[in-house]
């Protein structure tokens, strides 16, 4: 029920075109159920009685009856087509919204991949059901009700044998649907399977081929698409009952009627005649139709249920990160501070991945942090720009606790460049414009140079005009994160944080980045998380993370002097030589 | 890379129809034939159902309605007649139940003969093909494409023969009951075809629009998605919505459009159907009072007015499914395009045996594995049979290649590995160096020269034989669903669990795969997210080490492992390599500073060689790039 009534939030404007579909349905049914009555006059009185006049009338009042139905039913498929897909887009409006309300840890709960699906597929599955419930479910049922009140009208008798087949035979559709259905749900997923072993074919093929293993993945291939072809050979040999039994119904009434509508007519105490007998074959006809269509709309009610459940669930996330009531719109400097902060990504996880870290930085402070993988560096730097909520302690910038700035303030001035970064589709500088969207042609050579960008951009043809693929897949590893870099000093921050980005760029350009923000950009604080120790090492300050917890903290020659960790990873590199030698 | 895409042509409707019939026919000819009998039975008794009703009418009701004194003897005569429709009910529902059913087989089991052939033909084209088409275009093949072929084949095709059937049984019981009245039917029938057929137009024009925007939003949804933090980071909330607004809103205009006409067509053809049914029944009843000769009765007309309705419904029907039919014909003609693609070829004839040699090194082949290998080639002039021990020599002679004919990547390469020598390839990205590799293990042909193994021509080599005597460890570690044993059995799929975790010790595993809470029974999702890059790779070449072959080629096998993760990684490679001829291909360039020889490429030349410390004196380009003045990506 919850799901229903959050779904409906979304039709809002098209609800005036919902309404007014049903009503046209519920009357442009009734007139149609009328024709067959009509004609059983027209041949009882009309031609039994060799009255062409009363034919052509009566003819005439059924070619309005159907023209009224034929101009109701397309204006009501307009009007349905309408409304459905307006719903469907109101929903994907609202989920996509819903989506950048959503926190990194929001993000983290959906994967990329089921978030496309969910706006998508399953929305459209949801206007498919939407469409057959403001057209069908409300045309099925009263044509059902009305034909058989018809029938009743004209004969008791056949009415109880129709109301008694409708039953019987509805109870038997409704009963196969519900055994078929879990064989038709376990194939489509069993179908994602398949799906999964033919990407991990695509992906691993060099891995394939080079083991010899072409045959070996077949059989895999193979026992999954038998399970398939099992689970949905079987559902449709369940549902294979379907048609014969309605066939099976439809017979019956025949012989039923032929036999006892005969009787009937031939009694004189009866006031059943050859036309209402053809009427009566008409009603058969809905009676079944109906019942066919009332099954049809209890599957795709089925499979839009699931559906919407998953768009139900990304609507009712709770973003956990937002702005206080009156918050401070104000980041008045750089300095950055660290109380007892303890960190987990989850309230469950019963290790925490930052643990009791204390340390203050100054604006215009270079800090350099350090550790092996998995020791929480990007973590900790993430807390900064409120990407997370510390679990408990505080995390102060400007003096104030990240919790008190409005959200869009706090980040306008904190520059975080990410560890998995993306360029977006786009011109370079439709790119550099994500930092500031007024940037001037200046400002933007200004800060490419800053991040050493400059210099490959002119190389190219179209220069800043020339067209990123989509992640950037047409441009190098290294000029990707210089492109990143530039675009995050566009928006002038107070913090910047490059979580190893530049692991890239060779050393040399890295040094020449690290100066340029050293003369450039004197006063904003700097975080820099890198693998090598060039990159760190002329910082005013190094926080060697290990485990989640700082196991120490000073400058390269006071690390270097005291600090096991730091001085392995200094030797390995500088032995070892090769791409962090300067 | 490849043109074959864009040269072949689009195959048409009816040639992509027939495949799909010559599928059914292959696999199931009996079981169709019954179909076809039963579809036809079904159909010829419905139509028999609907005359019926004439012969009742005109033949029993009205002649006992006329004359009292005949309602005994017809009513018995009824009564028997009505016995006899009833067994050929029972026919026809029988006839009906054994064809749904068996179509639900034969469309199911097409399907899986389909899916089953495409995914063994992909495993059979060129890595070429691979490298020249995107996973994701491959992907729509099996996902988008496959699924519009499984409505066709499971729904559409079914129902539309049915439809076919019962509209000329229809047809030829409506002749037999009054030509007069079933003219009638036909010319009112052609009405509502033409007015269909100009609403199904229209339906699959902006059906295919409506593709074309879904396709669109759904680009967006998914590279914004993967940016999403980026956009929290940049405060791009509102941007990005209003750009997600502006592509939704033409969706949802095309999508309207399309569904309007899809759905005014069952209101329209029926309705359409109805006007025609009152049409018929106002000139049937002008037939039977101003034209007597046509002998027109009450039945008859009542008869018609059902024909009506069950001719036109197949005909709504048909239409309704036509959209969908021209995007499933388009889709399928898709998969059997790239089914059609040519195959990886091989003409090599020498093969890899299991051999034993004996103290005066004399080499016979066994038929069990015995840990010795040797080419077996086979000389078809003197009939001859050579065994040549496989050790591992690996000579390029001359070698020029390209991807394409205009460009050459490689130049007149010439080098050499002798048995258990490490040879390691430097150079910027697109120098060449996994090119090299593409062409020792055949990935790719060479244009031009010559590359031999233990002194035979790789061509000559079968590709199978030639692969299993060379290990790969890549960049990107492709590990698959299944358990850690599992994975690294894929290496040699007869290897006993002690070999397995033998290769695991060698390869520097062993230990953190012990950590697990399941051991080698951890079960790996999704190419092994839940463990580091750096474990993912140690699987990766305890894979390659359970094959144990005597070549290996590690192409960036450390790149994106930081450098204390690589020094574990690193004395699992260097077990590895250990008594083998290794190529090395590295980014960093600690991993290859022991190498017996370095190559420095560019452009495709080899334009430096030498051990490290030659390089180093020399002061060229492997010392620029060794001191960081170059970037190396």
């Amino acid at each position: 029920m919850d799901i229903i009534k959050t779904l409906a939030k979304s039709i809002r404007e098209y609800k005036k075109q919902s309404i007014l579909t049903m009503i046209i349905v519920f009357f442009e049914v009734i007139l149609e159920t009328l024709v067959p009555f009509v004609m059983s006059i027209l041949l009882d009185q009309g031609l039994k009685k060799n009255d062409l006049n009363l034919c052509f009338y009566l003819t005439i009042v059924l070619v309005v009856m159907t023209v009224i139905c034929f101009i109701a039913g397309v204006e009501a498929g307009f009007m349905a087509s309408t409304a459905a897909c307006g719903l469907t887009k109101n929903l994907r409006h609202d989920l996509y919204y819903k989506l950048q309300s959503y926190s990194f840890k929001n993000i983290d709960k959906f994967s990329s991949a089921s978030i496309v699906t969910r706006i998508t597929t399953d929305c459209t599955n949801v206007q498919n059901a939407y469409l057959m419930i403001i057209r069908t479910a409300i045309r099925a049922p009263i044509m059902l009700v009305l034909a058989l009140i018809l029938t009743f009208i004209s004969s008791w008798i056949i009415g109880l044998i129709y109301l008694g087949i409708a039953i019987l035979l509805g109870g038997a559709l409704i009963f196969i649907i519900f055994k078929a259905h879990p064989y038709f749900h376990k194939g489509v997923t069993t179908y994602d399977w398949l799906n999964g072993v033919v990407q991990e074919n695509l992906q691993g093929m060099r891995v394939v081929k080079s083991f010899n293993r072409e045959e070996f993945e077949n059989q895999k291939f193979n026992k999954i698409s038998t399970t398939i072809y099992k689970l949905f050979s079987t559902g449709e040999k369940i549902s294979a009952f379907n048609s014969p039994f309605v066939q099976f119904a439809i017979y019956a009434i025949m012989v039923v009627l032929s036999y006892f509508g005969s009787r009937l007519i031939v009694d004189p105490n009866t006031t059943m005649t050859t036309g209402v007998l053809s009427s009566l074959i008409s009603y058969a006809w809905m009676v079944l139709n109906t019942l066919i269509m009332i099954s049809m709309i209890f599957v795709t009610i089925i499979i839009a249920s699931s559906s919407a459940e998953r768009i139900y669930e990304m609507l009712v996330e709770q973003s956990d990160i937002t702005s206080k009531q009156n918050p401070v719109i104000e980041v008045k400097n750089g300095n950055v501070e660290f109380r007892h902060v303890n960190f987990a990504y989850s309230a469950k996880a019963s290790k925490l991945v930052l643990n009791d870290i204390n340390f203050k930085v100054k604006e215009g402070e270079v800090v350099g942090i350090l550790g092996g993988t998995g020791s929480s560096k990007t973590s900790l730097v993430n807390l900064i720009a409120r990407l997370y909520d510390v679990t408990s302690g505080e995390v102060l910038v400007g003096d104030v606790n990240v919790k008190d700035y409005d959200l869009a303030a706090l980040r306008d001035k904190i520059a975080v460049v990410l560890q998995k970064n993306t360029l977006f589709s786009g011109t370079i500088k439709d790119n550099l414009r994500w930092g500031d969207e007024n940037a001037t042609d200046e400002e933007m050579i200004e800060a490419c140079k800053l991040a050493q960008a400059d210099s490959f951009i002119e190389q190219f043809p179209d220069k800043y005009d020339t067209y990123i693929e989509q992640g950037g897949n047409n441009v190098s590893g290294g000029q990707k994160q210089r492109l990143c870099i530039a675009r995050a000093l566009l928006k002038k921050p107070k913090v910047l944080i490059l979580d190893d980005s530049t692991s890239a760029v060779d050393t040399r350009t890295d040094a020449l980045i690290r100066e340029a923000f050293r003369e450039k950009i004197p006063n904003t604080t700097k975080f820099i998380v890198a693998q090598r120790i060039t990159s760190i090492q002329d910082a005013d300050k190094i926080i060697v993370l290990d485990d989640g917890k700082i196991d120490d903290m000073g400058t390269h020659e006071e690390l270097l002097a005291r600090n096991k960790i730091y001085q392995e990873v200094y030797y390995t590199q500088n032995n070892k030589g090769g791409d962090n030698n300067e | 890379m490849n043109n074959a895409k864009k040269t072949q042509v689009r195959p048409s409707a009816f040639k992509i129809l027939g495949r799909i019939f010559s599928y059914i026919w292959k696999n199931f000819p009996k079981r169709f034939i019954v179909v076809l009998i039963a579809i036809i039975v079904s159909g010829v008794v419905a139509a028999i159902n609907t005359m019926f009703i004439q012969v009742l009418v005109d033949h029993y009701i009205d002649p006992m309605v006329a004359d009292p004194t005949l309602v005994d003897p017809l009513m018995k005569e009824l009564s028997i007649v009505i016995i006899i429709i009833a067994c050929m009910y029972c026919i026809g529902v029988v006839a009906m139940y054994i064809y749904t059913r068996l179509m639900a087989v034969i469309s199911q089991g097409t399907l899986k003969a389909i899916r089953d052939d495409m995914f063994w033909k992909m495993q059979k084209l060129p890595i070429s093909y691979f490298d020249s088409h995107t996973h994701g275009e491959i992907m729509s093949y099996y996902t988008n494409d496959t699924d519009t072929l499984r409505q066709l084949i499971s729904m559409s095709l079914p129902q539309m023969i049915n439809c076919f059937v019962m509209i000329v049984c229809n047809l030829v019981a409506m002749f037999v009951l009054n030509w007069a009245l079933a003219l009638v039917v036909i010319f009112l029938t052609s009405f509502i075809v033409l007015f269909t057929r100009l609403l199904v137009s229209r339906s699959a024009k902006y059906f295919k629009e409506t593709q074309l925007c879904l396709a669109e939003e759904t680009g967006f949804i998914e590279e914004y998605t993967n940016g999403q933090k980026v956009i929290k980071v940049f405060n791009h909330e509102r941007k990005a919505e209003q750009a997600f607004d502006k592509l939704n809103n033409e969706l949802c205009k095309a999508s309207t459009a399309g569904n309007k006409y899809t759905n005014i067509l069952m209101p329209a053809a029926n309705n359409l159907g109805n006007l025609a049914y009152i049409f018929v029944a106002l000139i049937g009843a002008v037939f039977a009072i101003k034209v007597p000769s046509l002998d027109v009765g009450i039945g008859t007309i009542i008869a018609f007015v059902n024909f009506t309705k069950a001719f036109i419904n197949p005909i709504g029907q048909v239409s309704q499914q036509l959209t969908f039919v021209i995007l499933a014909l388009a889709g399928a003609g898709r998969i059997f395009n790239f089914m059609s693609v040519a195959p990886e070829v091989d003409n090599g004839y020498v093969t890899l045996a299991n051999v034993e040699v004996s103290e005066d090194k004399k080499i016979t082949e066994v038929d069990h594995w015995t840990g010795k290998w040797a080419w077996k080639h086979y000389h078809k002039d003197t009939g001859k049979t050579d065994y040549i021990p496989l050790k591992g020599d690996i000579v390029f002679e001359d070698v020029c290649f390209g991807y394409t004919k205009e460009k050459e990547i490689l130049h007149h390469i010439n080098l050499y590995a002798r048995p258990g020598q490490k040879v390691a390839f430097v150079g910027a990205t697109g120098a060449g160096k996994t090119t090299i590799t593409n062409l020792i293990n055949r990935f790719y042909d060479i244009t031009s020269g010559k590359i031999r193994y233990d002194g035979i021509n790789i061509d000559k080599i079968k590709k199978d034989d030639l692969r299993k005597s060379l290990g790969i460890v890549l960049q990107d570690t492709n590990l698959f669903t299944g358990t850690i044993m599992d994975n690294i059995r894929y290496g040699k799929l007869d290897a006993t669990d002690e070999e397995c975790i033998a290769a695991a010790k060698l390869a520097n595993a062993d230990g953190f795969i012990q950590m697990l809470p399941e051991g080698y029974n951890t079960m790996l999702l999704g190419g092994g997210m839940s463990l580091s890059q750096g474990q993912r790779q140690l699987l990766a070449i305890a894979r390659a080490a359970v094959a144990n072959p005597p070549v290996m080629i590690l192409d960036e096998a450390t790149s994106s492992i930081d450098t204390r993760t690589e020094r574990l990684v690193q004395k699992g490679m260097d077990a590895l390599m250990e008594n083998r001829t290794v190529f090395v291909i590295a980014h960093r360039l600690s991993t290859v500073q022991n190498s017996d020889v370095i190559m420095v490429l560019d452009h495709g030349n080899i334009i430096e060689r030498g051990t490290h410390d030659q390089l180093i004196a020399q002061k060229g380009v492997y010392y620029q790039l060794y001191t960081g003045a170059f970037e190396l990506e």
